[in-house]
């Protein structure tokens, strides 16, 4: 029973970092209605951006502020310069512009800073609490994640900016018609979302270490969560990110052994959205001829 | 040592002169009186990247090697591609290299996957496959692949060491495993059954994960809940550094081995906390460039120049470059032995005629031996125990 | 007009087909070996293109039945003796039905939702071929080594070069039968339900049967390139079915034109050979290289090389001024 509620314990401790990302995700397809595949790389440069500045002796916090903010400006250069040319072009296509730059921010950072892990300081206490079970960290990363998650919830629901953003993305012609700059609006909906990033990133790194490949494996696993809890509701993509985690290790320790546990995670999701195919609390779209 | 080199030549003359009919030059593709082209395959792109400092280091011992004056006179020519970690892709760069660059030899193509790719083709063309960069047991195999040569100590050496050190120290011992589940793991997992032999029961737990998880937590927990008292852990460096701090953060505290792979002071036992892995058994060969005891090493202070002279891009607590200076330094002891025959035969001749070899960065006391017979270059490792701060060294270097 | 465009199109396939034919005997073997992985490539990549170009079905794990093609390949030849032509059929039946199954299910998911089962498959697929209960038959993480065919009835080919033609008539045929089948009736229903399903429905076009069957059709097409691909390589291992490979089927099929047939030709060059254009101009960061060439294609050519060969074949033609 104890090895259980450890189980548990621990899968909300990962789920919480899968939950961050999938926010991420869910950001960028609340503004632009699109999923993308390098967010993960463009969490761990930012969280390199971090580390060079922490590095070099500034403080925590205003390293994490700088990086938050610079992030932003970095994820509306993005979109001003590099997905820009690429707006009417059929989706796909946007998707491999994804692709290229995921393997040029891997490789570029792999370059600087090479491979070797990095350790990323933690803005929690790091003395052992609980009795090991969840650290402060990980205690830390769920309280951000929440945080996170009714900032991002307020934005869209009660500002103006936040509903014009959401407009955008639903209905670029009607919004641009009521006088919405649609192309600001995906802009500023790449900068947020590069912004939720690098706190991904930052709240990730102290767990796993830093190094070019850290986002990699978990943006697979906050894409599913986003996906499963419905990738249009940010409180549903965290609810995902949890619920992932601690399938997972459940699966792991008591159903198939640790070989296949991704494995059954996978089927057990898809099962889930075969069921539901928004998502479990993604709204259902209605189709027009 | 420019000196040294000067004298070498000089009475190299002295003999050559001598005795003419020794000076006939005989070469293979990729040879001849001003160059030797050396083919390597490495990832440079891809998830396995990390390796590519092995190959980049390579690259740079050899430059070193050029501005020297080359080996008997001729220089290196090194062409390194990139595979990607992909064995498709490791098939046609060899082939390449083989058959369009014409390279003397192939040299450290790295991972066990790639190099079992291309082994079938390397001796059918019959051109070395030499000191590959993996640890899996089948490279030292010259009946059948003649033209294939491992380096490294194997992983099943390696589980065999900790296993007899657990049947010495520990008859009783309840044992975990955690492995990465591929070749790598398998190969580390097999060796430690092997060596326990009868008492493999002593495992009471297995656990693998995979390169893509993000965390093996979840798996140290379920480790710590078998109830066992000692823990293998056969981990590449990130996970290695996870499992560690995991260990400790969960108050578990069990005989900890960690496999050669991630015993890194600088990269792995750092960012885990020095604190954390103390206690912890591993075994070495190489010099770890970032353990404080080797500061004052006139070898490493050799691998300390060249890192600034020639590789000033590579990271210097990264235990890749030394491994890579390392082997280069092998493959260039080869290729001074093989004279002016330097004919793909008399270059895996030479390969299988070492003896007590020494490198500025291996361990004192390990040395590279091989034979006719015997295509395993390092076959020594020394039991290391972490204080806290370095790791001490205990008992003789000892083989499987 | 419309039969010299006929004619033309006749002539050009006829001097590609020649030129096919002789390249083996102008270049070196090791590119004749470049050459026989790229058709193998591109016979995956129109399998991946009727799913994805024709019928709008995104597919990010069309690796996993390139991997199931290898190892029934592999598999066949290593445990059983059976010739390494006739695990072809084997591997695209069995591709088939795998893939119809998969598509069953997968039917209810749409868009992102697809790609993410899809890529669950891809994902999946390297964990299970290493799982313990089947490494009798796939062996492990080890793989499987298989043998190089030698060619048949004494004819005057070294290795590559009967690999080469053999892989040439393979891909003849599927191309062949992939232009029938989307020239057709199928065809139209396909590109129909990618455009307006639910018309495509009232119409009478029996959506649910029509997709899951096009996921089992392009999946047999990826599986039989994957059987091709083991021959040629003469290895399997779970490393050479990394999620990396159904990415770059993906950048394939984008790369060399959506529901093109010759697109599916211009990705396959893509993907074998701009990789080693990266490795050649940059040892410190290749995939940086690599991932500029994505997105500059994507700038000059949106709707992929063949969508850009027939926009200027289209200017040009336009142009009073020829000749």
């Amino acid at each position: 029973m104890e090895a259980f509620l450890h189980q548990v314990l621990s899968g909300l401790a990962t789920g919480g970092i899968y939950a961050i990302v999938a926010l991420a995700l869910v950001m960028i397809y609340q503004a632009t209605h699109l999923v993308n595949f390098a967010q993960g790389e463009m969490a761990m440069f930012s969280t390199y951006l971090a580390w060079t500045m922490i590095d070099a002796g500034v403080p925590y916090w205003p390293a994490f502020a700088a990086t938050v903010a610079l992030s932003f400006v970095l994820g509306i250069a993005i979109e001003r310069i590099v997905i820009r040319p690429v707006e009417k072009a059929p989706v796909l296509a946007v998707v491999i512009v994804f692709i290229g730059l995921l393997v040029i921010l891997n490789s570029v950072a792999g370059w600087i800073y090479t491979y070797t892990i990095k350790s990323f300081p933690s803005p929690f206490p790091t003395h052992r609490i609980l009795g090991g079970y969840v650290s402060a960290h990980e205690l830390g990363v769920m309280a951000v994640t929440m945080g996170v998650l009714v900032l991002l919830f307020v934005f869209f629901r009660f500002t103006p900016l936040g509903l014009a953003m959401r407009a955008a993305a639903q209905n670029p012609v009607s919004s641009r018609l009521v006088g919405i700059r649609v192309g600001w609006m995906l802009a500023l909906g790449w900068g947020l979302a590069a912004a939720v990033g690098a706190v991904a990133g930052m709240m990730v790194a102290p767990i796993v270490f830093l190094d070019p490949n850290m986002m990699a494996g978990i943006l697979l696993y906050g894409f599913a969560a986003a996906l499963l809890g419905g990738i249009d509701n940010p409180a549903g993509a965290v609810f995902g990110g949890f619920v992932v985690g601690v399938l997972e290790n459940l699966a792991g320790a008591y159903l198939v052994g640790t070989e296949l546990k991704l494995t059954v995670a996978l089927v057990l999701i898809v099962g889930v959205l075969v069921m539901r195919p928004s998502g479990l609390f993604g709204r259902v779209l209605v189709t027009r001829v | 040592m420019r000196m040294l080199g000067t004298a070498v030549s000089l009475a190299l003359g002295v003999a050559l002169a001598a005795a003419p009919a020794a000076a006939q030059k005989k070469y293979s593709p990729g040879a001849t009186d001003t160059e030797i082209k050396v083919g390597n395959v490495n990832p440079y792109s891809g998830p396995a990247s990390a390796y590519g400092a092995i190959g980049k280091a390579i690259g740079a011992y050899f430059q070193k090697i050029n501005d020297e004056g080359g080996i008997n006179g001729r220089k290196i020519n090194y062409i390194t591609l990139d595979d990607g970690y992909s064995p498709p892709k490791a098939v046609e760069q060899t082939r390449r290299l083989v058959e369009q660059d014409n390279v003397l030899l192939v040299f450290q193509p790295l991972g066990t996957p790639s190099n079992t790719a291309i082994q079938k083709y390397m001796n059918a063309k019959k051109v070395p496959q030499l000191f590959v960069a993996t640890g899996a047991t089948k490279w030292g195999d010259p009946k059948t692949y003649p033209w294939t040569m491992g380096w490294q100590p194997n992983y099943q050496t390696e589980g065999k060491i900790y296993a007899r050190y657990i049947l010495e120290n520990k008859p009783n011992a309840r044992i975990a495993v955690l492995y990465q589940n591929d070749d790598y793991g398998k190969d580390y997992l097999k060796g430690f059954k092997d060596g326990l032999g009868a008492k493999a029961s002593l495992i009471v737990a297995e656990a693998s994960y995979e390169v893509t998880d993000p965390t093996v937590d979840s798996q140290i927990v379920t480790l710590k809940g078998s109830g066992a008292d000692t823990f293998f852990n056969i981990t590449t460096p990130k996970f290695a550094a996870q499992a560690i701090r995991k260990v400790y953060d969960i108050d578990w505290k069990p005989l900890h081995f960690l496999n050669n792979v991630s015993n890194s002071v600088g990269s792995v036992l750092t960012p885990a906390g020095l604190e954390k892995a103390a206690g912890l058994i591993s075994s070495y060969y190489l010099k770890d460039p970032t353990d404080p005891q080797w500061a004052k090493d006139p070898g490493y202070l050799e691998w300390l120049a060249w890192m600034k002279k020639y590789n000033p891009d590579g990271n210097l607590n990264d235990t890749f470059n030394v491994y890579g200076y390392t082997v280069a330094q092998t493959l260039v002891t080869v290729l001074k032995q093989c004279g002016d025959d330097l004919t793909r035969e008399n270059v895996m001749k030479q390969a299988a005629n070492l003896k007590a070899v020494t490198h500025p960065m291996l361990l004192p006391g390990i040395t590279i031996d091989t034979g006719p017979n015997d295509f395993y270059p390092i076959e020594q490792m020394q039991l290391v125990r972490f204080n806290g701060k370095t790791w001490e060294a205990f008992g003789k270097p000892i083989g499987g | 007009m419309d039969m010299t465009d006929r004619t033309w199109r006749r002539i050009g396939l006829a001097a590609l087909l020649a030129l096919a034919c002789l390249l083996p005997f102008l270049v070196s073997s090791y590119r004749t070996f470049q050459l026989t992985s790229a058709l193998s490539y591109a016979i995956a990549l129109l399998g991946l293109n009727i799913l994805t170009g024709y019928n709008g079905q995104i597919s990010l794990g069309h690796g996993a039945f390139y991997a199931i093609g290898a190892y029934v390949a592999a598999i066949l030849m290593d445990r059983f003796g059976v010739p390494y032509w006739a695990t072809l059929p084997a591997a695209g039946a069995v591709c088939l039905v795998i893939g119809f199954l998969f598509g069953l299910p997968a039917l209810r998911l749409e868009g992102l939702y697809l790609a993410l089962a899809t890529f669950a498959l891809a994902l999946a697929t390297p964990q299970i071929l290493k799982y313990k209960l089947l490494e009798d038959w796939t062996g492990g993480v080890q793989g499987i080594v298989i043998l190089k065919p030698d060619p048949p009835f004494g004819l005057p080919l070294d290795q590559d070069q009967w690999l080469y033609f053999f892989t040439l008539v393979v891909a003849i045929v599927m191309f062949w039968l992939g232009r029938n089948l989307l020239a057709g009736r199928i065809g139209r229903a396909l590109v129909a339900i990618r455009d307006h399903p639910i018309a495509a429905e009232t119409m009478g076009v029996d959506t649910a049967f029509y997709k899951a069957t096009t996921f089992g059709v392009s999946a047999l097409y990826t599986g039989v390139a994957g059987a091709l691909g083991a021959i040629v390589i003469q290895f399997v291992a779970p490393d050479s079915f990394t999620l990396f490979l159904s990415i770059t089927l993906l950048v394939g099929i984008v790369v060399g034109g959506l529901a093109s047939i010759s697109g599916a030709l211009w990705g396959a060059l893509f993907i074998q050979f701009v990789p080693n254009v990266a490795d050649h101009i940059s040892k410190a960061a290749p995939w940086a290289i690599y991932g500029l060439f994505l997105i500059a294609f994507m700038y000059l050519m949106p709707t992929g090389i063949a969508g850009f060969l027939r926009t200027l074949a289209a200017r040009l033609t336009r142009r009073p001024s020829r000749r």
